[in-house]
């Protein structure tokens, strides 16, 4: 497909993997956000072409992973409702919640469905009138325009039996609460370029500012990856810390200026736990105004609702680049894709998939 | 999740601001897209689809960045002694 193979070319691959190994001078840690980069990646051994100095360790961008166990229980319990036709994207369906997932809902008879589309579930509640159809909007800014659109057009054609369940989580204050936290050992970050496509990219110049850290904007393909972390080594090596844009075709400055202003219209910032790292200030979307009329925790009445996380599961030390997944005991012992001890280990996105998928039997040292 | 699929824009229906649908191309898989976001796409043009919605036109001259940088690699390489990657 145009826009993706090229970027896949082995030979300008390994010339890119040479120049930063010939600029590198010393050990370097850079994360790379988003979980889309973390599988691309383990998928192409991405890390494995690159110097031994620079270790890419793996970052909070998965929202499937984030999303908190109380916030599964929720649609559990609102999914279990009679009249409900809950609709998801398909990685929540088999996240652990604190006793079961939404299969299991399935499982007893409730009416869950997999859409591709939050507008999927709106056509769903236009067909169905006597039901009320649910959907589990969770997503990093990339996903933001597409819920909010799907509750505008709701309210616009007066939609009454469409509600949405909101899970929505922010990348700037994740990023700031991994470098302020005391066991930060991340020296530079690929930001999620997707996320950017829409927000744009000024939010992280006050970021790699306060924290002295080069950021820069960093698309999906093998090329991508390889273009970002050059260009962050390249910072580190010159003591620079600045935001710099290595995913031009896709993202501009501004972002999409069409798209945040309805995100704006739509949804309010507010305070998120995010699973496993515990609650971060301004760190999520919450329907605002007019809209929280299509607020599915109102609607159900299920908002106050809290669980504790469950234990054996290390994804928040995962999801703050403090271990690698082969570093948790139950890795692909206790803990595997079909019997998941925790949501990294189910999402394509999560870093444990990934290593399960592309790495489970590989005796290579881990750590670099 | 974030992931985003560039398509190309066969055909454009509905033009109400809001509901603005298309039919994209990825690869030969055809699918209804919202492209309310992106007003200055045309028919031909490259989209970057998320859930359903285009959030962007792709950038074509932007796109060939990364081969340029890579030309002007080669052409450094001709002039400077490069070392092994050191694994």
């Amino acid at each position: 497909m145009k826009f993706i193979d090229e970027y896949r070319d082995a030979a300008s691959a390994r010339a890119l993997a040479a120049e930063i190994a010939r600029i590198t001078t010393r050990e370097w840690t850079i994360m790379e956000v988003c979980g889309g980069q973390t599988h691309a990646i383990v998928r192409f051994g991405i890390d494995e072409l690159l110097p031994k100095k620079v270790t890419l360790v793996h970052g909070p961008g998965c929202p499937v992973c984030v999303t908190p166990a109380e916030l599964i229980d929720k649609a559990i319990a609102i999914a279990s409702e009679p009249d409900v036709i809950f609709c998801s994207f398909g990685d929540m369906i088999r996240v652990p919640g604190s006793k079961e997932n939404l299969f299991s809902v399935k499982a007893r008879g409730g009416d869950v469905r997999v859409v591709y589309s939050p507008l999927d579930a709106l056509k769903i509640a236009v067909s169905n009138p006597l039901r009320q159809v649910v959907f589990f909007a969770v997503g990093f800014e990339t996903t933001a325009p597409a819920n909010a659109m799907a509750v505008y057009q709701a309210r616009r054609a007066n939609v009454k039996n469409f509600s949405l369940l909101v899970s929505h989580v922010l990348v700037p204050p994740a990023i700031e609460a991994i470098l302020s936290a005391p066991h930060n050992r991340v020296q530079g970050f690929l930001a999620a370029g997707h996320v950017c496509t829409v927000m744009g990219y000024e939010e992280y110049r006050p970021l790699a500012k306060k924290y002295r850290v080069p950021i820069v904007v960093t698309g999906f393909e093998p090329l991508d990856i390889l273009q970002g972390v050059h260009m962050c080594v390249a910072q580190l090596e010159e003591g620079r810390a600045e935001v710099e844009n290595a995913y031009t075709r896709a993202v501009r400055r501004e972002g999409n200026e069409k798209a945040r202003e309805l995100i704006a219209d739509v949804f309010r910032v507010v305070r998120r736990k995010w699973r496993g790292i515990g609650e971060i200030p301004e760190s999520g979307l919450a329907l605002r105004g007019e809209y929280e009329a299509f607020d599915a925790e109102r609607r159900f009445g299920v908002a106050g609702n809290t669980v504790e996380e469950p234990s054996e599961c290390i994804s928040g030390l995962i999801l703050q680049g403090v271990k690698k997944p082969r570093e948790c005991p139950a890795f692909g012992v206790r803990c595997t894709p079909d019997r998941p001890l925790g949501a990294t280990m189910v999402s394509s996105e999560g870093a444990c998939a990934a290593y399960y998928r592309y790495r489970r039997f590989s005796t290579e040292p881990q750590e670099k | 999740m974030c992931l985003a699929i560039p398509g190309k824009i066969l055909e454009i229906r509905d033009h109400d601001p809001v509901t603005r649908m298309g039919a994209v191309d990825f690869g030969g898989v055809l699918k209804e897209i919202n492209l309310s976001f992106v007003p200055e796409a045309r028919t031909g043009d490259y989209v970057l689809v998320h859930a359903g919605f285009a959030l962007n036109t792709i950038d074509e001259a932007e796109a060939a960045q990364v081969f340029e940088y890579l030309r002007e690699m080669g052409e450094l390489d001709d002039t400077e002694e490069r070392r092994e990657i050191d694994r």
